[in-house]
């Protein structure tokens, strides 16, 4: 059992590693994807913002959570995968892992940067200020410049497998802050509040506020793998221009 | 729908300044994002595609 799982997963590994194999599934993938993706992140943000109940504390202001902890988590997910595809570059020299962190950063960073300018927004009326310079938002916007960091570096080292093992380093490094950020508001004491959601355990909020914030996460998780895939699709489209399997798959 | 009427929602109780514009940053990169990302590809095809157009002409003719 445990074998045939592991069998699937190099198969997988190396299937998806090939760029020929990559390009000729995203495009396919993407068809269903896209409309799912746009489904869910409508479907969780007008529930959020018109149907959910207001907070007893906070009134309406909390509807901003709607895209604010969706934009936050995908941002620290999209980081990690970028820190997976790095090590799997550095240590494996694939040629799609390189392919995927110039894939990834763009939206990561713009993730990054809805997340601090949607709490600094929420932070006015319920904290009584834009900014504070504690753990979690410090380290929060650590993380844009780490994204900021990777496309800087790729955009600057024109040969691509050098661009490729120096945007793949800075990934690896970066997930400490990853880290980071996450247990902050643990490990500190913040004016941030504690995670929303557990992953052990129960979660403190009711259902009719959990349902469409599951659902906008889904939906920005989604938009993020369409746009990953989009990208990583123009990539190898750039690289492969001359190659003849690319030439017969557009025509 | 939790609002009593379309004023109660645009109005998010005293809050609207920052729901909507929280919402409408938001809207605004996430869109300029999509928007650039298949632009992009958009240029690779159309580049691909050149290059196709440009050795079929090439073939064509060398065997006039």
């Amino acid at each position: 059992m445990l074998s045939a799982v592991w069998q699937t997963l190099t198969r997988w590994y190396h299937q998806w590693g090939s760029p020929r194999y990559f390009f000729q599934y995203s495009g396919v993938l993407l068809r269903w994807l896209w409309p799912l993706a746009i489904v869910a992140t409508m479907t969780g943000l007008v529930w959020g913002l018109a149907f959910a109940p207001a907070d007893y504390q906070q009134g309406d202001s909390y509807r901003i959570i709607f895209i604010h902890v969706p934009a936050a988590s995908a941002a620290l997910l999209g980081y990690v995968s970028m820190g997976v595809a790095g090590l799997v570059g550095l240590v494996w020299r694939m040629k799609m892992a390189d392919i995927m962190i110039k894939a990834i950063a763009p939206f990561g960073a713009i993730l990054a940067a809805v997340a601090l300018i949607t709490g600094a927004i929420w932070g006015k009326p319920t904290w009584g200020t834009y900014w504070v310079w504690d753990a979690r938002l410090t380290s929060m916007l650590l993380m844009l410049f780490l994204y900021l960091g990777v496309i800087a570096l790729i955009n600057a080292i024109p040969d691509p497998r050098q661009a490729g093992r120096a945007a793949s380093l800075l990934s690896v490094v970066g997930v400490i802050n990853v880290v980071i950020v996450k247990y902050s508001v643990q490990w500190w004491q913040s004016l941030h509040q504690g995670s929303t959601l557990k992953v052990v355990g129960e979660t403190a909020m009711p259902a009719e506020m959990l349902s469409p914030l599951l659902i906008s996460m889904l939906g920005i998780y989604l938009l993020f793998a369409c746009t990953v895939l989009v990208r990583a699709r123009t990539e190898i489209m750039r690289r492969e221009r001359k190659s003849q399997w690319l030439k017969e798959a557009l025509q | 729908m939790y609002f009593e009427s379309f004023d109660a929602f645009l109005q998010m109780g005293k809050h609207g300044i920052y729901v909507w514009s929280a919402y409408g940053i938001s809207a605004l990169l996430i869109g300029l994002n999509i928007g650039l990302a298949l632009r992009a590809r958009t240029l690779a095809r159309a580049e691909v595609i050149r290059l196709i157009r440009r050795e079929a002409l090439n073939v064509a003719d060398s065997t006039d």
